[in-house]
């Protein structure tokens, strides 16, 4: 699920979950977001569709969806809510808002590492307009 | 002209609680009237009061989104499966 939806940056990341009634997630479904949004997602429709008749035929069932937030808390906004689907699934939130890394640089010569400055520039500012 | 009907979990229980049910119509629109005749309660999770569908509702004819084809104007054949399937969508805004 992180994946899919650091994958899908800037915009949000999205994917269905397979698994039973009783939230046991048997495979994670990967979905382009066809709302191609940084602020709303919307599961592929052939995805969906594909996953419904895969819940069929090997007897699971659709439990529920994945997305990010990519700058805020990993919790269902007011659209979440509203636009829920279905009141037996699990919705699973995932904030991009500080993903923790370790990104570093270092020359390597004849056996000596010495650590460089990494200075990042370009990936803070305002969402972009949809 | 009678088509097979699949019918999301979620609209089960205004709809007879059956998974799947025989429509008739030979176009989706004809099939969305006669389904909403018969179960008036999720007339609204259907259709918007044009007749167009709903902006949530994914409607298939066999493998294939009705948006891709014809809408509400899409032909339906007595072989054909209909699948109807709440559309998935949210976000942070």
């Amino acid at each position: 699920m992180l994946a899919t939806c650091i994958r899908a940056l800037p915009d949000e990341g999205c994917g269905l979950l397979l698994g039973t009634v009783d939230g046991v997630v048997a495979d994670v479904v990967a979905s382009r977001n066809v709302a191609a949004s940084a602020k709303v997602y919307e599961i592929d429709p052939k995805v969906l569709l594909q996953t419904f008749r895969r819940a069929d035929d090997e007897g699971l069932e659709v439990m529920g969806v994945f997305h990010s937030h990519t700058h805020s808390p990993a919790y269902p906004s007011a659209t979440d809510i509203r636009q829920a689907p279905d009141p037996d699934w699990h919705y699973v939130l995932i904030s991009l808002a500080a993903i923790p890394t370790d990104l570093r640089s270092y020359s390597i010569v004849e056996g000596i590492v010495l650590e460089e400055l990494v200075q990042v520039e370009g990936v803070t500012g305002p969402l972009p307009d949809d | 002209m009678s088509a097979l009907l699949r019918i999301p979990t979620v609209l089960r229980p205004a709809m007879g609680g059956e998974s799947a049910i025989s429509v008739e119509g030979s176009t989706i629109g004809a099939i969305l009237d006669d389904v909403t005749n018969r179960f008036p309660a999720v007339k609204g999770q259907l259709l918007n009061d044009d007749g167009t569908l709903h902006r949530f509702l994914n409607v298939y004819v066999n493998d294939d989104d009705v948006r891709y084809l014809g809408g509400v104007e899409t032909p339906v054949n007595d072989t054909d499966e209909i699948t109807l399937l709440p559309a998935v969508a949210g976000g942070a805004w």
